[in-house]
C-alpha cells in the first residue's frame, strides 16, 4: 500500500464489477482524503451507485480493492461498517415507527448507550423535536430526508457516504441537505456524495471525479476540471433571476427559521 | 461483534413487534379466515360430516388442521413485512450497520412466532366457545406447543424466501396459498379411508396428515405412537431444507 492509500478515507484500486454481460465497473481508482467532501459526479447508470453498494460492503466487487477508513471492504467488512454510514438514493426510514423511536433503534444497533438521549439530541439538531413523536410515515419528502441523514450520523461514523441525498427533493430541502453536508464537512467527517446536479457538486465538492459508463474519466478540484477546458472567454449576457431563484425569493429560502412541521404544510396551502 | 448479536436481534424484534402492534388488523385478518373455516365446516358442513369422525365432536377433530390452516395464512404476513422492510431500503440500511448479520431475518422470525402464537390462541379461544374440549395433561399440551412451533419457524423460514426475493406485493404474500390447500388433501376434515385410492395415498404421505394426527392425538388424549416420530421429521426435515435455503437467498444477495 502506498502512503496515499494509507491516509485516504476512501480508497478504490482497479475495482471492476459485473451484472452478468453488464460490465457496471470497468477499473475505477480513487483516492479521497481524509475530512474532504468529494462529489462523484455521473448520468443514470454510470455506475454511481455500485459502487457506493460495494464501498458499503452491500456488494462485492469482481476484481480490485476498496478501502474505507484503512479497513479492507471484501477482508474486513465488520470494521467497514463501524466507520461509516450510508444515505441511500431513497430515505429508508421506518415509516411505522415515530422519528424518535427510528433514531433510537439505530442508536441501540450502534451500541450506544442511552439511545433515548441520543435520539432526542438529534431530533433537535435536525429541527424534527416537534414532529418527533408522529410516524415518520407522515414527513414530507424534506423531513424524511432529514431524519435519514440524522439517522446515519448517529455514532460519528468518520466516513459518511450520501448516495444521489438531494435526488427528489424541492428546492428547500435541497438547501437544507446542502447545509447539513457542509456542517458535516466542518466537523471533519469525510463525505463521498453521488449526484446527477452538476451545481451540487459545484457547491459542497473540495474534489470532483467523473464516473463515465463504469471509468473514472476525470478527477480534480473544479479549478482543475475547468482548466481542462479552453480558457474562458468573456461574454456579456444580461443576467435572468433563474426560475430556482424566483421560487426561493417568493416562498423565503431560510427553512433553518421556520418550525419543522411548518416548512412544507403551510407552504403548500 | 457475536456479543452483540443477541442485543442486535432484540433491538430488532422490538421494532417488528411494534409494527404488529401497530396494525393488529394482520392478527385479525391471520385469524378470520380458519376461524371462518371452523364455523363453515363445524355448522354447515359438520352435521354430514359428524357420523364418521368417530366419538369426538367434528370441532375438535377439525381444530388441529384449523390450526395449521391459521399459521400459514400467518407466515404469509412475515413474507410481507419482509418485503416491505427490502423494498423500502431498511434492509439494506441495517446491513450497512454494525449489526451481526443475521439478526435482521431471526428479528422477523421471532415476531413471526410472537404473531402466530397470538393468532392461534384467538382460534383456540373461538374453539372452545364452539364446544372444543380437551382433557390434554399438561405434557400433551406442551407437546402440542412443541410442534406448533416447530411448524410455525419451518414455514417462517420457507416464508423468508419469498420475502427476499419476490418483485412485488402479490408475489410476497402469494407464495402461501397453494399451502392452504394442503390440509385439504388431508386428514384434517375428513378421515383419509373414503378418498379414492391416489387421493389417499397422496393425504396419507403427505406432512399435514401425520401433523394433524398427532396433535389430534394428544388433544383427544390417545397415544400418538409412531406417527410422532414421522410428524417430527417432516417439521425438522421442512425447517432445515427452509433454513438453508433462506440463507443461501440471503447471502447471494451480497454476491
Amino acid at each position: 500500500m502506498t502512503t496515499e492509500t494509507r491516509t485516504s478515507a476512501i480508497a478504490v484500486r482497479g475495482l471492476e464489477k459485473s451484472f452478468g454481460d453488464v460490465h457496471v465497473l470497468r477499473g475505477v481508482d480513487l483516492d479521497v482524503a481524509r475530512g474532504s467532501v468529494f462529489a462523484l459526479l455521473g448520468s443514470n447508470g454510470a455506475g454511481k451507485s455500485t459502487l457506493v453498494k460495494i464501498l458499503a460492503t452491500l456488494l462485492k466487487a469482481d476484481a480490485g480493492t476498496a478501502r474505507v477508513a484503512g479497513f479492507d471492504v471484501a477482508t474486513d467488512p465488520a470494521r467497514v461498517r463501524e466507520s461509516f454510514s450510508l444515505t441511500g438514493q431513497f430515505a429508508a426510514v421506518d415509516e411505522i415507527l415515530t422519528g424518535r423511536e427510528n433514531l433510537a433503534l439505530v442508536a441501540r444497533l450502534r451500541h450506544l448507550p442511552d439511545a433515548g438521549a441520543v435520539a432526542d439530541d438529534l431530533l433537535d439538531r435536525f429541527s424534527l423535536t416537534e414532529a418527533g413523536g408522529r410516524r415518520a410515515g407522515t414527513y414530507s419528502g424534506g423531513m424524511r430526508r432529514r431524519l435519514d441523514i440524522a439517522m446515519s450520523l448517529i455514532g460519528d461514523p468518520p466516513v459518511v457516504l450520501l448516495d444521489e441525498p438531494t435526488t427528489g427533493l424541492d428546492p428547500q430541502a435541497r438547501q437544507e441537505v446542502w447545509a447539513t453536508v457542509e456542517r458535516l464537512a466542518s466537523g471533519g467527517a469525510t463525505v463521498l456524495l453521488t449526484t446527477q446536479y452538476l451545481e451540487e457538486a459545484e457547491r459542497l465538492a473540495d474534489r470532483i471525479a467523473i464516473l463515465h459508463r463504469g471509468r473514472v474519466i476525470a478527477d480534480g478540484t473544479l479549478a482543475e476540471l475547468k482548466a481542462l477546458l479552453p480558457p474562458a472567454r468573456v461574454e456579456y449576457v444580461k443576467k435572468q433571476p433563474t426560475l430556482e431563484e424566483v421560487f426561493l425569493a417568493i416562498v423565503g429560502d431560510d427553512p433553518e427559521n421556520e418550525p419543522a412541521d411548518a416548512t412544507t404544510t403551510t407552504k403548500e396551502q | 461483534m457475536t456479543t452483540h448479536s443477541a442485543g442486535d436481534t432484540a433491538a430488532l424484534t422490538g421494532r417488528s413487534l411494534r409494527h404488529v402492534l401497530r396494525s393488529p388488523d394482520t392478527i385479525i385478518t391471520t385469524a378470520v379466515m380458519p376461524v371462518a373455516m371452523l364455523l363453515l365446516f363445524v355448522y354447515v358442513f359438520g352435521g354430514a360430516i359428524e357420523a364418521d369422525t368417530g366419538s369426538e365432536s367434528y370441532v375438535s377433530y377439525l381444530l388441529p388442521g384449523i390450526l395449521l390452516i391459521t399459521v400459514v395464512s400467518g407466515i404469509s404476513y412475515t413474507a410481507f413485512r419482509l418485503f416491505v422492510d427490502v423494498s423500502a431500503g431498511i434492509f439494506e440500511r441495517f446491513q450497512t450497520m454494525p449489526v451481526a448479520r443475521s439478526s435482521v431475518l431471526w428479528a422477523h422470525v421471532l415476531t413471526s412466532l410472537v404473531a402466530n402464537a397470538v393468532a392461534l390462541i384467538v382460534v383456540i379461544a373461538v374453539a372452545l366457545l364452539m364446544g372444543f374440549r380437551s382433557g390434554a395433561s399438561p405434557l400433551a399440551w406442551l407437546g402440542v406447543i412443541g410442534i406448533l412451533g416447530l411448524f410455525t419457524l419451518a414455514l417462517t423460514w420457507l416464508a423468508v424466501i419469498p420475502g427476499l426475493t419476490a418483485k412485488s406485493v402479490d408475489g410476497a404474500s402469494g407464495f402461501a396459498y397453494p399451502l392452504l390447500f394442503l390440509p385439504f388433501l388431508s386428514s384434517a376434515f375428513v378421515p383419509t379411508d373414503t378418498m379414492p385410492a391416489p387421493v389417499a395415498a397422496f393425504a396419507e404421505h403427505q406432512p399435514v396428515t401425520s401433523i394433524v394426527d398427532v396433535l389430534r392425538s394428544l388433544l383427544a388424549e390417545q397415544p400418538v405412537g409412531d406417527e410422532l416420530w414421522v410428524a417430527l421429521a417432516w417439521c425438522v426435515g421442512l425447517l432445515a431444507v427452509a433454513y438453508w435455503g433462506a440463507m443461501a437467498v440471503f447471502r447471494r444477495r451480497s454476491a
